[in-house]
C-alpha cells in the first residue's frame, strides 16, 4: 500500500514521478491519434499527449472483433514524430501487452476497457513498472482500487466512442459526490464505507481527509465538442481525453487528413477549439467564439441506444 | 500601495502543474493568482511559468498578444520558469527548435534526458541564497530539458552532471527540475525575495 504525506500526495519515488507527469498533463487535452499524420496535428493544435492506437474507440465499436494494444511500430513512429508524450492502450489485465509498452518507451499506459479484457478477475499490478498507468473508472471505489494497484491517474470512463458525454457526466458526479460525502463521515464511519466501496480503508480515509483523489483525475468517454470539454471541466475534470471526436467523420469513417485538405482543417478546427475551451473552461465569451470555429461535427451514437452488453463501460472489475 | 510582506504573484494557468506552484507560493508568503489573459497580468509583482507542455502553452501566446505582453512583463519584473516555463524563458531552444521570449541568455535542449522511463529524483548540491554556500536539494526531474549552455550574466545555482538545472540572470530564475512538488521551499522563498526587492526599487 502507497504511503502518503500530510499533504495528501505519496512518498514513495516511483509514485512522486508518475503522478509528476499526470500534473504536468493537468489543464490540457489528450487526443487518440491513428497515424503519424493525426499525432501531427494533434501537436500542433496544442494537445498535451497523445494516445497512439490502431483503431479509434467509434472504429471498435462498430467493426467489433477483438481489439488490443497498437503494433509497436505504429507508436514508435509516432513517438519519433512529436515531441510531447505518447500513450498508448493496453488490455485490461494483459501485463505481457504493458511490459511490450515500457520496453517501447511510451510515457503513460493507458489500462482500458475500449480494448477487449484479457483477465476477467484481476487488473495489471501497476507498481511492478516504471512507466505511470491511467485506468478507467465509473464511481470512488473503482477509482480506488486501480490507484490501490498503482494506477497515477484515473479517468472517468463515459461511453467511449459515441460522442455522447452523457456517461462522462454521470461518472464525474458519482466520484466528486462519493468524495464529498467521505468529507463529512465521521472517524469510524470510514471502515465500513471503505468495505461498501470495496477500497483498501488508507486510500478512503486520505479522499476523506482531502476530499480530493491521491492522483489527478481526467475525464474520458464521449467528449467531442468544446462544450463537452468545458463541461467536464467545471464537473471537476483536471484534464480531458478526446478520443473519436477529432479525426471521425460518420461513426466508423475518419476524415482523410492526409489526402483531403478540406477534412484536415476540419479536424484542426475540432482540435484547437477543444484545446482553447478546455484551458478557459470557465469564460463563455471564449467557448462562444472556438464552437463558432468548428467546421462540423462526429455524427455520434446515443449512448441511451446502445444495449447493455455492448457498453464498454462495464468492463473492468 | 505597497505590501511588501505578501507580494502578489502570477502563476501563468494555461496548462501545467500551476496549482502546485499557486500552494508553494503561498507557504513561501505570497499572494498567488492564476494567469490565463494578458489583462490578468496587471497589477502583479511577479510571474512563474509552471511546468507542463511548452508547445501547449506556446499555442495559446499566440493567440490575443500574450506573447508580446509576457515578454513585456518579464523584461521589467522577476520571473520564474520551471521544466516547460524555462524554456519558455530561453534564448534558444532546440530538440525540436521552437519560439520562445528569448528573456534569458540560456540554450535549451527538449525532453534531453530521454523519456518518463528516465525520470528520476535526484539530491543536488544547490547554493541557494540567502545561503553562501552548497547544500542539498531534492531536485525532482520529469521528461526534463538540459540547459546547453548560459551567458556570461547568468549565475549558476545548481548542475547536473556539469550541465545547469538552477540559474538566476538579474530577477529572473529557471530550474529544469520541478520544487513545486518537493516540499522544500527554499527555491520558492528566493524567487519571492527577488520579488520583494523589485518591488522595491521600483
Amino acid at each position: 500500500m502507497a504511503d502518503a504525506n500530510q499533504n495528501g500526495t505519496f512518498t514513495s519515488t516511483s509514485l512522486r514521478l508518475k503522478v509528476g507527469l499526470a500534473e504536468m498533463l493537468k489543464g490540457g487535452v489528450i487526443m487518440d491519434v491513428m497515424n503519424v499524420e493525426q499525432a501531427r496535428i494533434a501537436e500542433e493544435s496544442g494537445a498535451v499527449s497523445v494516445m497512439a492506437l490502431e483503431r479509434v474507440p467509434a472504429m471498435i465499436r462498430a467493426e467489433g472483433g477483438v481489439a488490443r494494444m497498437a503494433n509497436p511500430k505504429l507508436i514508435k513512429e509516432i513517438k519519433a514524430a512529436v515531441s510531447i508524450p505518447v500513450m498508448a492502450k493496453a488490455r485490461i489485465g494483459h501485463f505481457a501487452e504493458a511490459q511490450i509498452l515500457e520496453a517501447i518507451g511510451v510515457d503513460f499506459i493507458d489500462e482500458s476497457e475500449v480494448l477487449t479484457p484479457a483477465d476477467e478477475a484481476h487488473h495489471i499490478d501497476k507498481h511492478a513498472f516504471k512507466i505511470p498507468f491511467v485506468c478507467g473508472a465509473r464511481n470512488l471505489g473503482e477509482a480506488l482500487r486501480r490507484i490501490a494497484e498503482g494506477a497515477a491517474m484515473i479517468r472517468t470512463k463515459g461511453e467511449a466512442g459515441t460522442g455522447d458525454v452523457v456517461h462522462a457526466v454521470q461518472h464525474m458526479r458519482q466520484i466528486t459526490k462519493e468524495m464529498r460525502q467521505l468529507t463529512v463521515a465521521r472517524e469510524e464511519e470510514l471502515y465500513n464505507l471503505a468495505k461498501e466501496h470495496g477500497a483498501p480503508y488508507e486510500l478512503v480515509r486520505m479522499v476523506a481527509k482531502n476530499g480530493k483523489l491521491p492522483v489527478p483525475n481526467f475525464s474520458a468517454g464521449g467528449i467531442a465538442t468544446p462544450a463537452d470539454a468545458a463541461l467536464m471541466m467545471q464537473l471537476g475534470a483536471e484534464t480531458v481525453f478526446v478520443g473519436s471526436g477529432i479525426f471521425m467523420k460518420e461513426r466508423a469513417t475518419p476524415l482523410d487528413v492526409e489526402n483531403n485538405q478540406k477534412e484536415r482543417e476540419e479536424a484542426v478546427s475540432r482540435a484547437k477549439a477543444i484545446v482553447i475551451a478546455t484551458t478557459h473552461y470557465n469564460d463563455p465569451k471564449v467557448l462562444a467564439e472556438v464552437s463558432e470555429q468548428v467546421t462540423g461535427t462526429m455524427k455520434g451514437l446515443a449512448a441511451a441506444a446502445i444495449e447493455e452488453k455492448e457498453l464498454l463501460q462495464t468492463r473492468g472489475w | 500601495m505597497t505590501d511588501l510582506s505578501s507580494p502578489r504573484i502570477g502563476v501563468l494557468a494555461l496548462q501545467g502543474d500551476y496549482e502546485r506552484h499557486a500552494t508553494a507560493l503561498e507557504e513561501a508568503g505570497a499572494h498567488p493568482s492564476l494567469v490565463k489573459t494578458a489583462e490578468a497580468l496587471t497589477d502583479l509583482d511577479g510571474l512563474i511559468l509552471p511546468g507542463g507542455e511548452s508547445t501547449t502553452m506556446l499555442k495559446f501566446l499566440d493567440r490575443n498578444s500574450l506573447f508580446d505582453a509576457l515578454q513585456g512583463f518579464t523584461r521589467h519584473k522577476p520571473v520564474f520558469g520551471t521544466c516547460a516555463g524555462a524554456i519558455l524563458l530561453a534564448r534558444q531552444v532546440s530538440h525540436p527548435a521552437q519560439r520562445s521570449l528569448g528573456i534569458l541568455d540560456i540554450a535549451v535542449e527538449r525532453n534531453a534526458y530521454g523519456d518518463q522511463r528516465d525520470s528520476a529524483i535526484l539530491t543536488l548540491d544547490a547554493e541557494i541564497p540567502p545561503a553562501t554556500g552548497p547544500e542539498p536539494v531534492e531536485c525532482v526531474f520529469i521528461r526534463a530539458p538540459r540547459i546547453a549552455s548560459v551567458g556570461s550574466d547568468v549565475k549558476v545555482l545548481a548542475s547536473r552532471d556539469g550541465f545547469p538545472v538552477l540559474i538566476e540572470q538579474g530577477h529572473t530564475m529557471a530550474a529544469t527540475f520541478h520544487p513545486e512538488l518537493s516540499a522544500d521551499r527554499r527555491i520558492h522563498n528566493r524567487f519571492v525575495s527577488l520579488v520583494k526587492s523589485a518591488k522595491i526599487s521600483q
